[in-house]
């Protein structure tokens, strides 16, 4: 059992904000998604004040060691949320994070507002850094912007607030501090890195139907280890790792790091129960070798 | 062969046609997380090529549903890391020993790996997933139309619906429409002529519905059959149920990316799909 941000946790694997819908996963797997469920904590996907449809298809790409999504964050809105979702994902076994996102302040202090009253909901991520929005992506991308925001909406967070930052800006860390000096509880990072790919059919137009969208998978992961060393240099909240972790030994290695949590996401879309498998693996790791402690997890010859 | 669309086919008792094993109302639930299994058989039909992968510890699919598949080795390794993600099958058909049967054609990265699997190599296997065929209402006639890759489903949907099910098989040539070996009893149509009908299969579903339009479609293949098998069923206000194809990233719901437009805004084909009614959209 560990805690972060107050919050009782069996261990330290989380998902990545919109990479599992715990209750489309229920459709699939029945009450076996409950027996042995992936996560110490759930995270939502996006809620909007406003229902949204989400991006025009084609929404995926594959790449080279990863993909480009653009969904859009489809979701129903704050009330149809509240109202359909909300009381569904109570029922999981481990606590539920709620991811929030606003374009205008005052929309995301209505949705954190919101969410505070619900016992439910046992902390709130806040997304300023989703690449396929435009507005989600200048408070983010900003420490002043990001302070203005918190400014507003920290006197109405009641529970533990999460700031999920975008890597698609000058200095993560400068915007982590921000985070942290206007009353963050923690940050979680990294976000999707903007992309895109050209369609095979038609020339020089974009495959995806929201033209650009967010690269996740093992490509990204040398882009998160440093991005995550610089924000832990810099402050001292506690940290959300992410990005492309595929094993107990990449989630040691953002442990390393100083990362509080690991969270997995595109690997849980190869395997729903990658998750639990991660964590097993870090927990046998993290027996042998504790965080800081051991020189080398893996071993791997990088010229052969 | 059939090589005329006139007159369509006798079905003996159509209007009192019935279902001798319905499938189930809700879907059959996958296990959680994806399974290593192996590779038992392949197959050649022309260019396609029929797997038969061991599943002894999953439930039975309906027919309509399907699998992600994945090969064990060289998948999200290897040179360019690609294929990276999880390749969605419906079934072809599901075997009393606990196999199951997947029809591929190499088209990419993902389906190639496939392909190259030999008897004895692992591969994982998650589901059975989605929703499948639901049974004629109103005692209507079945009709089956496939087009390519597509009959897969229609495989399994006729072993289970039984005999008196009319099937029309599309494909480019006489090559791809030795694939309709699968379902046997199927009357071909391919673009040249060199098989059956030359023409499109929607063809051949206009000649049956002209004499009998008393029916419930089931259609898979590629997007413009289905538009235009949409198109007919809405025209003449005749049930069409119609397996369909997005790129899917997990296919049990958790990306968003497989999603198709309908009346009621996107749906996600993996849990709200992949068998859409074609009133919907």
């Amino acid at each position: 059992m560990i805690e972060f941000c107050g919050i009782r946790l069996d261990h330290r694997i989380v998902n990545a904000s919109g990479t599992f819908d715990a209750i489309a996963a229920r459709r699939a797997f029945g009450d076996a998604l409950f027996d042995d469920f992936p996560f110490a904590a759930f995270v939502s996907k996006t809620v909007t004040l406003a229902p949204r449809q989400g991006n025009p298809p084609p929404r995926l790409w594959e790449l080279p060691g990863g993909m480009i999504n653009s969904i859009g964050l489809p979701n129903k809105g704050l009330a149809g949320y509240l109202r359909e979702d909300l009381p569904r994902l109570g029922e999981l076994p481990v606590p539920l994070i709620v991811n929030v996102m606003g374009s205008r302040r005052e929309d995301v202090v209505r949705l954190v507002a919101a969410f505070s009253e619900r016992d439910e909901v046992s902390a709130l991520e806040l997304n300023v850094s989703c690449p396929n929005v435009k507005t989600g992506l200048i408070m983010g991308a900003d420490p002043r912007e990001l302070a203005a925001l918190l400014d507003v909406v920290v006197p109405h967070a009641g529970k533990p607030l999460i700031v999920k930052m975008t890597p698609n800006c000058a200095s993560p860390a400068d915007v982590a501090a921000a985070a942290e000096q206007h009353g963050a509880d923690a940050v979680s990072l990294i976000n999707t890195l903007r992309g895109m790919a050209m369609d095979p059919h038609r020339p020089g137009e974009p495959w995806l139907g929201g033209g650009t969208g967010g690269v996740s998978g093992p490509a990204v992961r040398a882009i998160a280890l440093s991005q995550i060393r610089e924000v832990r240099e810099r402050v001292d909240l506690p940290v959300v790792g992410m990005g492309g972790v595929q094993t107990g030994g990449h989630a040691h290695d953002l442990r390393e790091l100083g990362a509080d949590l690991v969270a997995v996401g595109t690997e849980s879309f190869r395997d729903p129960l990658a998750g639990r498998r991660i964590a097993d693996e870090l927990a046998a790791l993290e027996h042998a070798f504790p965080a800081n402690a051991a020189p080398q997890v893996e071993a791997v010859p990088q010229w052969h | 062969m059939n090589t005329s669309i006139e007159g369509g086919s006798e079905v003996a008792g159509a209007a009192e046609y019935r279902i001798p094993v319905l499938s189930s109302p809700t879907r059959t639930l996958a296990p959680f997380g994806r399974r290593l299994t192996q590779l038992k058989l392949r197959r050649e039909y022309g260019p396609y090529r029929v797997i038969t992968v061991d599943d002894p510890d999953g439930p039975r699919p309906d027919p309509g549903q399907f699998y992600m598949l994945t090969a064990a080795e060289r998948w999200g390794g290897g040179e360019d890391e690609r294929p990276f993600l999880p390749r969605a099958f419906s079934v072809l058909r599901a075997h009393d020993d606990g196999t199951l049967d997947f029809l591929l054609e190499d088209v990419g990265p993902g389906t190639n790996r496939l392909c190259e699997l030999e008897p004895g190599d692992g591969l994982h296997l998650l589901g059975p997933l989605g929703q499948g065929f639901t049974p004629p209402r109103e005692n209507r006639r079945p009709i089956l139309v496939g087009g390519g890759v597509g009959i897969a489903p229609l495989a399994i949907w006729a072993d289970r619906i039984g005999a008196a099910a009319l099937t029309l098989l599309g494909f480019r040539d006489a090559v791809h429409a030795e694939g309709a070996a699968l379902i046997p009893g199927a009357r071909i149509a391919t673009d040249d002529g060199s098989q059956g009908y030359r023409g499109l299969v929607t063809d051949l579903l206009n000649a049956e519905l002209g004499c009998d339009p008393r029916a419930e479609i089931y259609a898979c293949g590629p997007g413009p059959m289905l538009e235009a098998v949409a198109t007919i069923a809405n025209e003449l206000g005749i049930p069409a149920q119609l397996a369909m194809e997005s790129g899917m990233a997990c296919g049990y719901g958790a990306c968003f990316g497989c999603v198709v437009e309908t009346r009621d805004g996107y749906v996600r084909l993996c849990v709200d799909g992949p068998v859409i009614e074609a009133a919907a959209l």
